[in-house]
């Protein structure tokens, strides 16, 4: 090789090498500031308790549930639609102009602004299905922020499994239903499951969406129904952080809370990791 | 029908197949006889692969194909309109050139088959799943671990327990695309093995690359060239005395 080949190979590595590291310094960085200031605030009684005083005192804890339930019942609307789209597009639909239609849609469904979104939930789920401002209008609209994530990871996931699956299923005399669901849904559900990872994070980072359809100011009651208001981590941090009397006295809350945001996301997504690692261990045994 | 059609499993009558506007086959006939090997031979790109897919109407999944002509199985056009497709894969079973087992176990990738074809009773499919192992010759390899993944089987194992899958839902007609292309001889001696017995019970279609194969396994070959089904005759005729220079060369690796 010559020495210029040589210089640009190093270069280029370099590069691609250091980007990479960059990204992962950058998320260090985030949490070890949350961590340094956050971890002041947190004790047994932040996490257990209700706030007190104005919010200046006592836990954080209906806002972590109410995160938590906004979170799971997201995804349990988006998954089942996210991946019978996904199921449509890639295994059914030829490529025609509802396909065309159906991927504009999505496309831009991901392009649509969060604040977009809390609006369309006020006025069709809290307004017009008379929901109010509770769990049920939050997730659903939460629901409809990550389908766009959870359709494209489902598709993809689809795309990965092998075609000779597909052929030996149908050459067996099994029906197009019969080969997907017991055959190549089976296969693609550990990425879909990776996808479902990413829309857990963005669903409960969200704080716009549930603005207007499900977070309260401040509650010290905890959500009896779906059809109950809630307060929720990242409504909670925004609140603390612009709209008190008492900003400045509550800014290691807030780290708190962040802190407390940022823990509950990873451990969400450690748990669909764990889920998706159990379902492949499972198949190839 | 008269009655000489009965000892033909399959008839091709003047079939021609487009992808899109590229035809890719040509006015084949070519009858298939009962309990015989008949070898597809030809080189890459010569049809024989296309047409075995015809035959268990596998080329339906590519979009844009277009198929003229009949192929007929026990008297009946399976390219008929009223034509049950899922009901032919079941009657006309199929091994591909790479082994492709599902990523199930090994009990699972055999009942599979069994279960979307309605069979129920557990120990009627354990039943099923054990005979079909031990005609694929494979019982005794696996019979202590049913349970393991079929992933973890060697190439010539896992290309045994396709086989197995296609056999335990009692197709007429099996179909075989270069199944042993990927196997080294030694697996390849076994799958040879196996098609040979196999045939008393079954009508085998297999398609090969290799002349000493055809050779070795089957009854009939039939060499396809460019899209044409350019020889057909019993084996030994095709590889001691074609009929056409074209045949000659090809076997005798002059071209191709």
């Amino acid at each position: 090789m010559t020495f210029a080949r040589r210089l640009k190979e190093s270069i280029a590595v370099n590069t691609i090498r250091f980007s990479a590291l960059f990204l992962a310094l950058i998320m260090a960085i985030i949490i070890l500031f949350l961590a340094v200031n956050g971890i002041g605030a947190i004790s047994w009684d932040f996490l257990t308790q209700s706030p007190r005083e104005a919010m200046t005192k006592g836990g954080i804890f209906p806002a972590i549930l109410g995160t938590f339930y906004l979170t799971a019942g997201a995804i349990i609307v988006a998954f089942p639609l996210g991946v019978a789209t996904a199921i449509f597009l890639q295994e059914y639909a030829l490529e025609g102009r509802i396909v065309r239609i159906i991927r504009f849609g999505v496309n831009n469904l991901a392009g649509v602004p969060s604040v977009v979104f809390g609006l369309f939930g006020l006025a069709v789920f809290v307004v017009f299905m008379k929901f109010g401002s509770s769990i049920l209008s939050g997730s659903l609209t939460l629901a409809f922020l990550i389908l766009p994530v959870l359709i494209g990871a489902a598709e993809e996931a689809l795309k990965s499994v092998p075609q000779t699956y597909r052929e030996a299923s149908l050459a067996l005399g099994a029906t197009k239903w019969q080969t997907i669901s017991r055959v190549v849904l089976p296969a693609a559900l550990p990425g879909m499951l990776t996808g479902s990872i990413l829309g857990i994070g963005r669903a409960a980072g969200e704080t716009a969406p549930i603005m207007f359809t499900a977070a309260a100011f401040f509650t010290t009651k905890l959500p009896k129904s779906i059809f109950d208001e809630v307060m929720a981590l990242p409504y909670h941090i925004y609140v603390l952080a612009t709209a008190g009397t008492h900003i400045e006295q509550t800014r290691p809350i807030q780290y708190g809370t962040a802190l407390v945001l940022i823990i509950l996301v990873l451990g969400l997504n450690g748990l669909a990791i764990i889920i998706r690692t159990r379902i492949r261990r499972r198949q190839h045994r | 029908m008269n009655a000489m059609d009965s000892s033909f499993k399959i008839q091709a009558q003047d079939v021609s197949f487009y992808y899109g506007n590229t035809q890719a086959l040509e006015n084949i006939s070519l009858d298939v006889q009962t309990n015989h090997v008949t070898a597809l031979i030809g080189p890459s790109g010569c049809g024989k692969s296309t047409f075995l897919r015809i035959l268990n109407r596998m080329n339906d999944i590519i979009p844009g194909i277009r198929v003229e002509g009949k192929i007929v199985l026990d008297g009946v056009d399976i390219y008929d309109r009223n034509a049950d497709i899922v009901e032919i894969r079941r009657r006309v079973g199929m091994v591909f050139q790479k082994p492709n087992p599902f990523p199930k176990t090994i009990f699972n990738n055999i009942a599979y088959g069994l279960q979307i074809n309605g069979y129920k009773n557990r120990s009627d499919v354990h039943m099923r799943v054990e005979q079909s192992l031990k005609d694929a010759a494979l019982w005794d390899e696996v019979k202590d671990r049913l349970d393991d993944s079929a992933l973890g089987l060697s190439g010539g194992q896992q290309q045994r327990l396709c086989i197995a899958r296609a056999l335990a839902i009692e197709p007429e007609v099996v179909l075989m695309d270069e199944p042993a292309s990927a196997l080294d001889p030694i697996a390849t001696q076994k799958i040879e093995d196996l098609i040979i017995k196999l045939k008393e019970k079954y009508t085998i279609i297999i398609v090969t690359h290799n002349m000493q194969q055809a050779a070795r396994v089957s009854d009939i070959t039939a060499f396809f060239y460019l899209g044409k089904l350019i020889e057909v005759d019993k084996t030994e005729k095709i590889f001691t005395n074609p009929k056409l220079k074209q045949t000659e060369d090809y076997i005798t690796g002059r071209f191709g």
